[in-house]
């Protein structure tokens, strides 16, 4: 019989830390998918940051370096500056990007640095133990919020790909979910596009991934995934955030012309 | 045992789960049409319930690849026989 799916050649034959149907897993399986499909293994560089996805290079076989917690960004921005023929790519937790690191972020996106952001959105800090992040819904439940978000006593949950859409410089922001195979099949497409849109000098691109967290919401695995349908999805409304590509080869062929 | 048809070509397909990478988390049972995964009822070694792969005559694998994509652990591997008919 022929093999027709097996363990991508990037993805190191070890067991991931992470617990079970946590939605890291599953995207960085699918990154280390899209390196063997797009060939870009020596020239990609990974930086992890602090958080639940600390431990990335332990499982990805491709070029990684670590970062101060939230800092992932701006190591990149440096990288990718002093080395702008390589595929950098920051993998980033919703503590690390939305919360420590919101104004590394920010910036990058506004200089339109020519990086990709992976932006996994699970709602908790995961690796601490489920403490509120800015992304917490309202009126959920975490260890530091244990009577649920308050709006007037927390604010709202912050809205990252909103708001780095709002600047000219980002170019390819999408939201999806991997809490389905349909939305893990999207999912690398966004991911794919976005290394793409790198690998094309166009700009900053983010794909922000709503990822499932079992421990932490206290919840099964399958009863997570149905969560972030009926309410992580309302509040995140998935789909295509900002996608500037065909403008800005548009514009570029007119600047040839 | 040739039960499926697809594009004209016969197949048939296989399953083989890495049970000591599996965790349990059953999302290849959920994702799989044909209803061919189930929960093992004996542990691994780390303390999970594995998922198990459960052919049967009449109701065979098509290797349609959900149960892998879905895999956190990529410990699903598919093997896919085909036959022009």
């Amino acid at each position: 019989m022929k093999k027709i799916y097996a363990r991508p050649k990037y993805l190191k034959p070890v067991s991931m830390h992470y617990c079970p149907g946590c939605g890291h897993s599953i995207v960085t399986k699918l990154i280390a998918e899209i390196i063997e499909e797009m060939s870009v293994a020596d020239i990609t560089i990974c930086v992890p940051p602090a958080g639940c996805a600390v431990l990335t290079y332990n499982y990805l076989d491709v070029d990684t370096t670590e970062s101060a917690h939230g800092r992932a960004i701006a190591v990149a921005t440096g990288i990718k500056r002093v080395l702008p023929d390589r595929l950098v790519f920051t993998y980033q937790g919703d503590g690390d990007l939305a919360a420590i690191g919101t104004a590394e972020t920010v910036h990058a996106a506004n200089r339109g640095e020519r990086i990709t952001t992976v932006f996994m959105n699970n709602a908790v800090y995961g690796m601490t133990g489920g403490q509120m992040a800015p992304t917490t819904i309202l009126g959920q439940k975490t260890t530091t919020s244990p009577f649920g978000r308050d709006l007037v006593r927390e604010g709202a949950p912050l809205k990252i790909s909103e708001m780095l859409a709002v600047l000219p410089s980002t170019v390819y922001i999408e939201r999806t979910a991997v809490n389905s195979v349909a939305g893990i099949k999207a999912t690398k497409k966004a991911i794919k596009k976005a290394f793409k849109v790198q690998q094309d000098d166009l700009g900053f691109s983010l794909v922000e991934v709503l990822s499932p967290c079992p421990t932490n919401w206290k919840m099964t695995p399958l009863a997570s995934c149905r969560w972030i349908d009926e309410v992580m999805a309302k509040e995140y409304p998935l789909g295509v955030i900002k996608d500037t590509t065909r403008q800005t080869h548009k514009k570029e062929a007119a600047d040839a012309d | 045992m040739f039960n499926y048809t697809i594009f004209g070509r016969a197949v048939k397909g296989k399953i083989v789960i890495a049970v000591e990478m599996c965790k349990g988390c059953l999302y290849c049972v959920e994702a799989c049409p044909k209803h061919l995964i189930t929960e093992a009822t004996r542990l691994n070694t780390k303390g999970y319930y594995p998922a198990e792969f459960n052919p049967s005559e009449d109701n065979e694998c098509t290797a349609c690849t959900l149960c892998a994509i879905s895999c956190p652990e990529a410990a699903i591997e598919v093997y896919r026989d085909e036959k022009q008919k």
